[in-house]
């Protein structure tokens, strides 16, 4: 193929151009990983680093030795995995019967799945339902109001619809329950599709911020994320780490960068996987609606 | 039928509990929305607080909150039209144009990172970035403009830092969606134009174009559906006391009249209002694009 020089130009532009978005995106990451081992005298004389001059751990000593930061982050991981659980199996439990045509009522339940998805009751109705159970200021209010995500089920339920039924067949004539067909057949084949939708799932708990602060009033009850935007958002530095010593003075620029630090390396860490699943995951729900 | 649902028991038991908690979190909150024509009691709860009709309604069309409020959300989403709904589209044709594979492989991963993170995450970038003063991003702005610039409180600035924010985090991820439709053009469709002469110009304009059309279509009709939800947490994270006038939309409206003021009832309605209005907008939308005799989505 030959190539013109008004196409080369293009092309040459082009890459420019995305190598430029690409960085855009991922600078403020080196700067932040780079600000938290910098010393606090150094974050505020030098514009813009990306290697500090000396490396220092003052930041990351200050918050490990709060409790108050340690606990959030505790709490936070704690939700997370019990959240996840829970999510996960209300939803495989509930996609394998509605994947199921000859289920009576199926199509009621599944379309008044679907109606939730373009009509809610809003912030103030769930609030209140959340208090007349007595929820507030329980972990449980993190977890359950979002416990199954509507699309979600309708992902998975698409993907049970799909395994061949001649397997489950046999399985029920060999004398497994429905139950057992479920668990010894139905969930072995589903491993890769359980696998993202937990990835799905936990990032979203790690990453939610509506729910504690609706929910959530006992600051010795903060997640990770309340406890980043008090640091970083509002500023609020004394009340949130509580004084160590009143002789101390902590860094408080560094501290900012490294919370910032500690609260997405899990992230971070999960994202190879997180990019792989979460892509499939898209592209299954878009196709199949 | 009886006997078929017996049959089916182990089934029901199985479905039991996501029924119940979309009873409990979906439905009644549902049911919960009659306490915008109540002034709701919390210890008469929602069955038994006195109906007072639209007074609520009323009080909302006419308090000077309303129309600074329907403006400020109007307007983000005015510019989230403009400039974050065509932004991955853009992105996703010039990644197509890319023949290194390598090279675009890497631009991928980088740019979807941020839709992994939280808005807690990136409103605490921002802050760090644009701080007065010591953050690079407004040093850079300082020394563009020769004035010392307070980019985090300035009423001005408000909505170009959450359109930035809203760029930053959705266009990379919102490419996957257009380059998996781009993915599924037939190699022949070019190699035919270009024996016809056709430049690259031309083959974008009369085949990669017209491929992601009806995936463009769809985004937008899910926009327009989803137009008013501003996003309640970047607004909230974004808001101070300084920029409050135009800051505050439907979404972070609602919360504080309800959680903080505890106007369980008018909150009710000013929510209610909103998705009523996202209801019509979807099926507007939804209307429009058959009209044009595209695929709607229903």
């Amino acid at each position: 193929m030959k190539s013109t020089l008004g196409s080369k130009i293009f092309d040459t532009i082009n890459i420019v151009g995305l190598v430029g978005l690409a960085a855009v995106t991922v600078l403020p990451f080196f700067y932040v990983i780079a600000g938290s081992f910098a010393s606090e005298s150094e974050i505020t004389a030098r514009s813009f680093f990306l290697w500090p001059h000396q490396f220092v751990t003052d930041s990351y000593d200050y918050i490990f030795a709060t409790n108050t930061f340690l606990r959030s982050l505790i709490v936070t991981i704690c939700v997370t995995a019990v959240g996840t659980v829970i999510q996960v199996a209300l939803t495989l439990t509930m996609a394998y019967p509605l994947s199921k045509r000859y289920l009576p009522g199926r199509n009621i339940m599944l379309n008044l799945v679907i109606f939730t998805m373009v009509f809610s009751g809003g912030m103030i109705p769930t609030y209140l339902i959340v208090r007349e159970l007595g929820m507030l200021n329980t972990y449980w209010a993190l977890i359950l109001p979002l416990a199954i995500n509507p699309f979600y089920l309708i992902i998975v339920k698409n993907f049970f619809q799909e395994l061949p039924e001649e397997l489950q067949e046999a399985g029920r004539i060999d004398g497994c329950s429905e139950i057992g067909v479920f668990w010894r057949i139905v969930l072995p084949l589903s491993k890769p599709i359980i696998a993202t939708f937990a990835l799905f799932y936990s990032v979203a708990i790690w990453n939610d911020f509506m729910s504690p602060l609706l929910y959530i009033d006992d600051t010795s009850k903060w997640t990770l994320q309340m406890f980043v935007r008090q640091v970083t958002v509002s500023a609020d530095m004394a009340n949130t780490m509580g004084q160590l010593d009143p002789n101390y003075i902590p860094p408080e620029q560094g501290l900012k960068f490294a919370v910032i630090v500690v609260a997405t390396v899990p992230i971070l860490l999960f994202y190879p996987f997180l990019q792989k699943h979460f892509a499939k995951g898209i592209l299954i729900g878009s196709v199949k609606g | 039928m009886r006997i078929r649902i017996f049959r089916y028991r182990w089934l029901y038991l199985l479905i039991l509990p996501g029924v119940v908690y979309f009873a409990v979190f979906k439905y009644a909150p549902m049911y919960g929305v009659t306490i915008a024509f109540q002034d709701y009691l919390p210890f008469l709860g929602f069955s038994d607080s006195p109906w007072v009709g639209l007074k609520h309604f009323e009080a909302l069309f006419s308090s000077p909150d309303f129309p600074r409020v329907l403006g400020n959300t109007l307007i983000l989403a005015a510019l989230h039209v403009v400039f974050v709904f065509p932004a991955p589209i853009i992105v996703a044709l010039l990644l197509n144009e890319l023949r290194l594979s390598v090279l675009k492989r890497a631009i991928q991963s980088s740019i979807y990172i941020p839709h992994f993170l939280s808005w807690t995450i990136v409103a605490s970038l921002t802050y760090l970035l644009f701080a007065m003063d010591i953050g690079p991003a407004t040093q850079l702005l300082n020394t563009i403009t020769g004035e010392r610039l307070d980019v985090l409180s300035d009423p001005d600035w408000f909505r170009p830092l959450i359109i930035m924010q809203t760029l930053w985090k959705a266009t990379g991820w919102g490419t996957i969606i257009y380059l998996a439709a781009l993915a599924s053009v037939d190699p022949n469709l070019y190699e035919a134009a270009r024996i016809d002469g056709a430049n690259r110009w031309q083959q974008m304009w009369h085949i990669t174009l017209p491929a992601i059309r009806s995936t463009v279509v769809v985004m937008a009709i899910l926009t327009a559906g989803n137009l008013l939800d501003t996003g309640f947490e970047q607004i909230y994270l974004m808001t101070n006391a300084l920029n409050r006038s135009v800051a505050e939309v439907f979404d972070t409206y609602v919360y504080f009249m309800g959680i903080t003021q505890g106007a369980y009832s008018y909150s009710t309605a000013v929510g209610l209002f909103k998705a009523v209005v996202g209801i019509i907008l979807i099926f507007g939308a939804n209307w429009l694009a058959r009209r044009f005799k595209q695929n709607g989505l229903f």
